[in-house]
């Protein structure tokens, strides 16, 4: 995992507070608006929205359909621009980009793991792991290297070269994980991950995501509507009708490691 | 982002989709092969017919006896009747005209033919001992007749292969005996077969005779109806033709207001004019051909835009992980041009197959030129950019965040 690995949070530091004033903000958003023109109705989908997350940081964002958390996704995953405020992620306003340049934002310092997976079907797992190098350049060798290690990081050594097809829905998801980890991004943004898995499967996700978390220090945001999932986070912040209604620490964060360890051993195909 | 990168993303691709890929190909393919097997029989044919009249001689003219204004009553040209030229004019035009170096009096009469128990009705054409070499047309055995024979009106006949093998049915005709007209003649030589002219006249057809004998013997005329000449080369029928032209005027008399009472016919006038046929014939078979290239181009088109619309998605999953727009729409152009690119190359291989087959199975000439190969590469190569253009902008516009909640 070393090109993963950036900062080595010890263990010990796992149920600390990582908001600690010497963690460099990751993602800064000042008095972010969205609003949307439908024909001749505008929708105010988030109404001056302010939030800072640091590096190490895994925040789980909830809120029901129409609280705005969709958009606010879309907008810290520079997908979509704020019709006002500023946006500055990893030190870059990125409120003001054209869309080649979010192209490019993205490819660098944004892993996407969605709901659907979103793998090419018909390709590889290891080419689906390779697209984002792909577009970044990075020479046929070394990409391959790396997409190979981002595959054994997520447990699917061996399974490189099956296609989405070929996998379970928990494989599938790891897949689509190594490939949000492996242009070694500035935080991975994952959509609802766990919202086509069953809870088993679930909760290997989350496994990985806490992991991945507080052996590599990678920020993570989740977007989710479940309680029980957003509770493996470290802070959950709450949206209602386009503002932040709650932003609070985890008191007692879930541990999906321990959680699987206790879990009775089911006749499961999806491991290997 | 590297240009290598996309074209290994569009060959990736592609090779997802091979049965899709095959059948879009199969446009181009059919419409290439289709160009080059048409070109290539239009353009046979012209390289036959050049053949066939380089063969007969591009220094050749003809002269007839033209129309004559007796009274008021015109005759046609070259007919029997027609006695405005004479073997003088002949003489005069072989003698006087530099550009001229050979030229055969010549008569035509039509009768039937004699041996043993065959007879066969043929043209007998009246010309002198320059009259090979101004055709270009070899003696198969035997021999042709001579100057002295001209001069004494001979009764000597060289035949050509049809007349032979329908007279003498595999016998020797050399030093054969035949009735022309009740009068005895002697076959002196055969000559080589020709095979059809140009307008699908058997050459072979004739019993030739000294031009005195037939005029003579057979149609008891002083004058003649034409002429074979030859210039001294192929640039010099036009010089040739305008002296002609001169010298006959000024023997015939003819005052400036009159029309000619000959003509004077340049046979690289009808090679021209065969030649210009053919080309017709050859861009209107690739224009054809074209059409298929251009139905293939729009059905290109066509899978391009279901592939975007079914691969939104994907559109919307690779602009997400980041790749641009102009990544996007190099990715698909790219995509549409290996179609039409490689259906070219098969279309090529297709073309000239048929090209060999043809000549097997039609007997018709082909020559596959490098033009129209060349051509069909650059052509399919333009219809994949052309028709692969307007998918590719369309899947490079999508909004990434639609194209990833597409279902």
């Amino acid at each position: 995992m070393s090109t993963v690995a950036e900062i080595d949070l010890s263990t010990e530091a796992k149920h600390a507070d990582v908001e600690t004033p010497l963690a460099r903000p990751v993602i800064q958003l000042d008095h972010i608006h969205k609003i949307y023109t439908m024909g001749d109705v505008e929708v105010h989908a988030l109404r001056g929205v302010s939030l800072t997350i640091r590096e190490g940081e895994f925040v789980a964002i909830m809120g029901a359909s129409g609280s705005g958390k969709s958009t606010m996704m879309n907008i810290i995953g520079c997908l979509d621009r704020p019709s006002r405020g500023a946006y500055i992620l990893d030190g870059q306003d990125v409120s003001e980009l054209s869309k080649d340049e979010r192209a490019d934002i993205r490819n660098r310092k944004i892993g996407f793991v969605f709901q659907g997976f979103n793998l090419l079907s018909r390709t590889s797992a290891l080419e689906n792991v390779e697209l984002p190098m792909l577009y970044a350049g990075v020479e046929g060798a070394e990409r391959r290297r790396r997409a190979l290690d981002a595959l054994a990081s997520v447990g699917l050594a061996g399974r490189e070269q099956n296609h989405p097809n070929q996998l379970s829905g928990g494989q599938q998801q790891r897949v689509a994980v190594a490939r949000a980890l492996v242009n070694q991004p500035a935080l991975i943004l994952a959509d609802e991950p766990t919202g086509n898995l069953d809870s088993r499967t679930s909760v290997e996700v989350m496994e990985i995501f806490q992991r991945l978390n507080r052996e590599h220090g990678i920020t993570l945001i989740l977007v989710t509507h479940e309680p029980d999932i957003a509770e493996y986070a470290k802070r959950i912040i709450v949206f209602k009708d386009g503002r932040i209604k709650r932003d609070e620490l985890v008191a007692d964060q879930r541990d999906a490691a321990e959680e699987l360890r206790n879990l009775p051993e089911i006749v499961d195909e999806e491991e290997d | 982002m590297n240009q290598l990168m996309i074209f290994k993303i569009a060959f990736r691709a592609l090779a997802r989709n091979k049965m899709r890929s095959a059948l879009t190909m199969l446009g181009i393919i059919i419409g290439v092969g289709a160009v080059i097997a048409m070109v290539s029989i239009g353009q046979g044919a012209q390289a036959s017919v050049q053949a066939q009249i380089a063969s007969v001689g591009t220094n050749l003219l003809f002269v007839g006896a033209g129309s004559q204004n007796v009274g008021g009553v015109r005759s046609g040209t070259g007919a029997t009747s027609s006695n405005t030229l004479t073997v003088d004019d002949i003489e005069a035009i072989r003698r006087e005209i530099p550009s001229v170096a050979m030229a055969s009096p010549t008569v035509n009469a039509r009768s039937q033919m004699v041996f043993g128990n065959q007879n066969w009705n043929t043209q007998v054409q009246g010309v002198n001992e320059q009259f090979p070499q101004i055709r270009k047309w070899q003696i198969q055995s035997g021999e042709f007749f001579t100057e002295a024979d001209v001069r004494t009106a001979s009764r000597v006949l060289v035949i050509g292969a049809t007349v032979a093998e329908n007279l003498f049915s595999g016998l020797d005709p050399v030093g054969q005996s035949v009735r022309v007209r009740e009068l005895p003649f002697r076959v002196i030589g055969v000559m080589a077969r020709r095979g059809q002219d140009g307008q699908g006249r058997d050459q072979d057809d004739i019993a030739i005779a000294p031009f005195t004998t037939v005029q003579k013997k057979l149609l008891a005329i002083t004058h003649v109806q034409f002429a074979h000449v030859s210039a001294v080369s192929p640039e010099a029928t036009y010089l040739a033709q305008e002296q002609i032209t001169d010298l006959l005027r000024q023997r015939h008399k003819l005052a400036p207001n009159q029309e000619n009472d000959f003509f004077v016919r340049n046979l690289t006038d009808v090679a021209e004019a065969a030649d210009e046929t053919n080309r017709i014939m050859t861009l209107l078979l690739a224009s054809i051909a074209s059409v298929s290239l251009l139905v293939g181009g729009i059905g290109i088109m066509n899978i391009m835009l279901v592939s975007v619309t079914e691969r939104t998605r994907e559109i919307g999953i690779r602009m997400a992980i980041g790749a641009r727009s102009s990544a996007v729409r190099t990715q698909f152009l790219i995509e549409a041009v290996v179609l039409s690119l490689m259906g070219g190359v098969i279309g090529i291989a297709v073309g000239l197959t048929i090209s060999l087959l043809i000549p097997w199975l039609l007997t018709w000439p082909t020559l596959v030129s490098p033009t129209s190969i060349i051509g069909s590469v650059l052509f399919s190569a333009a219809v994949g950019i052309f028709f692969g253009y307007y998918p590719a902008r369309k899947a490079a516009s999508l909004d990434p965040i639609d194209a990833l909640r597409y279902e």
